[in-house]
């Protein structure tokens, strides 16, 4: 890890204002201070944000609920507002990382970890996502782990969390404030697919701080899943995972949300298919037309062909399990 | 040292005091900005119970109690540590008595090199302060954080199993 200078405000302003292009946020710290140590990030200054009044939920006039950045994952996923209204975020966020980690990570941090591609952390090999022009190795390498939806000639790397599939799914809204004053990001617009710049992940702009994640009010506690399918049984990511969301009148889809995690840049929604599945009647063949439907966009690489099927599999059962879950169908 | 830094950053290469209460003892610091916690209580400090793994939080070996809340003590500046309350494996037992959770590992034989063991102990106390295991499935889960490349996993299994109701008993508080 490289010296830095340290410091700690006490007012999101103040932070606004301490930070340049050589300077980092940190608040958990779970992901930076690996990077850190890889010397895949060499920020010169660290603002410590964890001195700042962002670590509570509250509800939102408009009956959703709004997360401070600070709020550990921990206590986000165990948080009763959120274990009884937004069972789907609880379950994502509980099939992420070990118990150590999600005490540490704060909810903002979680949005913007970098990608666990094996290249992306090797400091001794190209990559396009650390060293803009310098090349790809994963795309014609190892890409077990890689995209197959939405990936470019540049970068085949996949976002790493399981809370932003589950954000993405609810549709919830990034609040940010920066030296500019704040704004709000809508969730499917935070992140970015990688395009020519894979360099960069999302939308914040370096002088910007994530203060909170507001949850619209429909939470789809009646009937949503999580599925995550990955390597080992627990703490490891995703190779493909899926947040399904579903209102339901009796046997008839009123709205359907879909979101997959493992398999691009970003958490991956496709609305043709979701507005596809309204009005449709819950069964397997529903499900099954939806999941290959939305496959038939994916462009899987050398090695990770097995993802096709895999998320095929994963979005009839996740849907087959949120339908489920109210007892109906 | 970088010959990348700016003279700012260079002038500023200063120790920064922190305050923490450590196994019971205030205790008052300087710390450098880029010390982990794992290495100022291991190089600095010498508690070196807590070990350093893999150095990057995905083995659980470093595991600490941070104002009763687990946590991974490398990837943990230890400048951010100031006013905590940290408990390491050296500050679970009392004078003469071994922690419940101590001797339940013992008692089922629940390790065998020993390397994991200080990781797996905090770590199974702050479940133990979570309260949210019960069965051996949860128990499991909740330890995913905790690797034994000797694969003592059922019997850390059974030794957390027993010992958690007298940990819930004893109030939690470390």
């Amino acid at each position: 890890m490289n010296p830095f200078h340290y410091s700690k405000p006490d007012t999101v302003q103040a932070a606004v204002d301490l930070s340049s292009p050589v300077s980092r946020f940190i608040a958990g710290g779970t992901n930076l201070l690996d990077l850190m140590k890889e010397n895949l990030t060499r920020p010169e200054h660290l603002i410590d944000i964890t001195g700042l009044p962002l670590a509570d939920l509250s509800e939102t006039p408009s009956g959703g609920v709004m997360i401070g950045a600070l709020v550990s994952n921990a206590d986000l996923a165990w948080h009763p507002w959120i274990q009884r209204r937004y069972p789907l975020l609880s379950q994502a966020i509980l099939a992420g990382a070990s118990p150590q980690l999600r005490n540490m990570a704060s909810t903002g941090g979680n949005l913007l970890q970098r990608t666990r591609c094996y290249y992306f952390y090797d400091a001794n090999v190209p990559c396009n996502k650390r060293r803009p022009g310098s090349g790809c190795p994963a795309r014609d390498g190892l890409n077990r782990m890689h995209a197959i939806f939405g990936a470019s000639d540049q970068c085949v790397a996949t976002h790493p969390s399981d809370m932003c599939v589950a954000l993405a799914a609810l549709e919830a809204v990034v609040h940010v404030v920066g030296r500019g004053g704040a704004r709000t990001i809508e969730f499917a617009d935070f992140h970015r697919l990688p395009g020519d710049a894979p360099e960069r992940d999302n939308q914040l702009a370096d002088d910007e701080l994530i203060t909170a994640i507001e949850l619209p009010a429909a939470g789809f506690a009646e009937h949503s899943h999580y599925l995550k399918i990955r390597d080992r049984a627990s703490y490891a990511f995703a190779l493909v995972s899926v947040a399904a969301a579903l209102e339901l009148d009796g046997p008839v889809i009123r709205q359907a949300r879909l979101a997959l995690g493992g398999v691009a840049h970003k958490p991956w929604r496709d609305r043709a298919v979701e507005s596809w599945l309204s009005g449709q009647t819950v069964s397997r063949e529903t499900f099954t037309a939806a999941a290959d439907a939305l496959l038939q966009s994916a462009e899987p690489l050398e090695h990770n062909g097995f993802k096709v099927r895999l998320a095929r599999r994963a979005v009839v059962r996740a849907l087959s399990d949120a339908a489920l879950v109210g007892g109906q169908a | 040292m970088s010959a990348t830094l700016s003279e700012t950053t260079q002038a500023s290469f200063v120790r920064h005091p922190i305050r923490l209460t450590l196994n019971g003892q205030a205790r008052e610091l300087q710390v450098l900005p880029w010390t982990t916690l794992l290495d100022l209580l291991r190089e600095q400090l010498d508690l070196v119970g807590s070990k350093k793994g893999c150095d990057h939080g995905q083995c659980g070996a470093c595991t600490v109690l941070r104002d009763g809340k687990r946590i991974n003590a490398c990837l943990t500046l230890a400048v951010m540590c100031d006013g905590a309350e940290l408990t390491t494996i050296e500050g679970l037992a009392s004078a003469d008595q071994l922690h419940p959770m101590q001797q339940a590992f013992i008692k089922h034989d629940a390790f065998q090199c020993g390397y994991c063991t200080p990781g797996q102990i905090c770590s199974a106390v702050g479940l133990a302060n979570e309260g949210r295991a019960q069965t051996k499935g949860q128990i499991s889960e909740l330890m995913s954080g905790n690797l034994c490349r000797c694969g003592a996993y059922n019997n850390i299994r059974d030794a957390i199993e027993e010992a958690l109701p007298l940990c819930q008993q004893q109030g939690g508080d470390q």
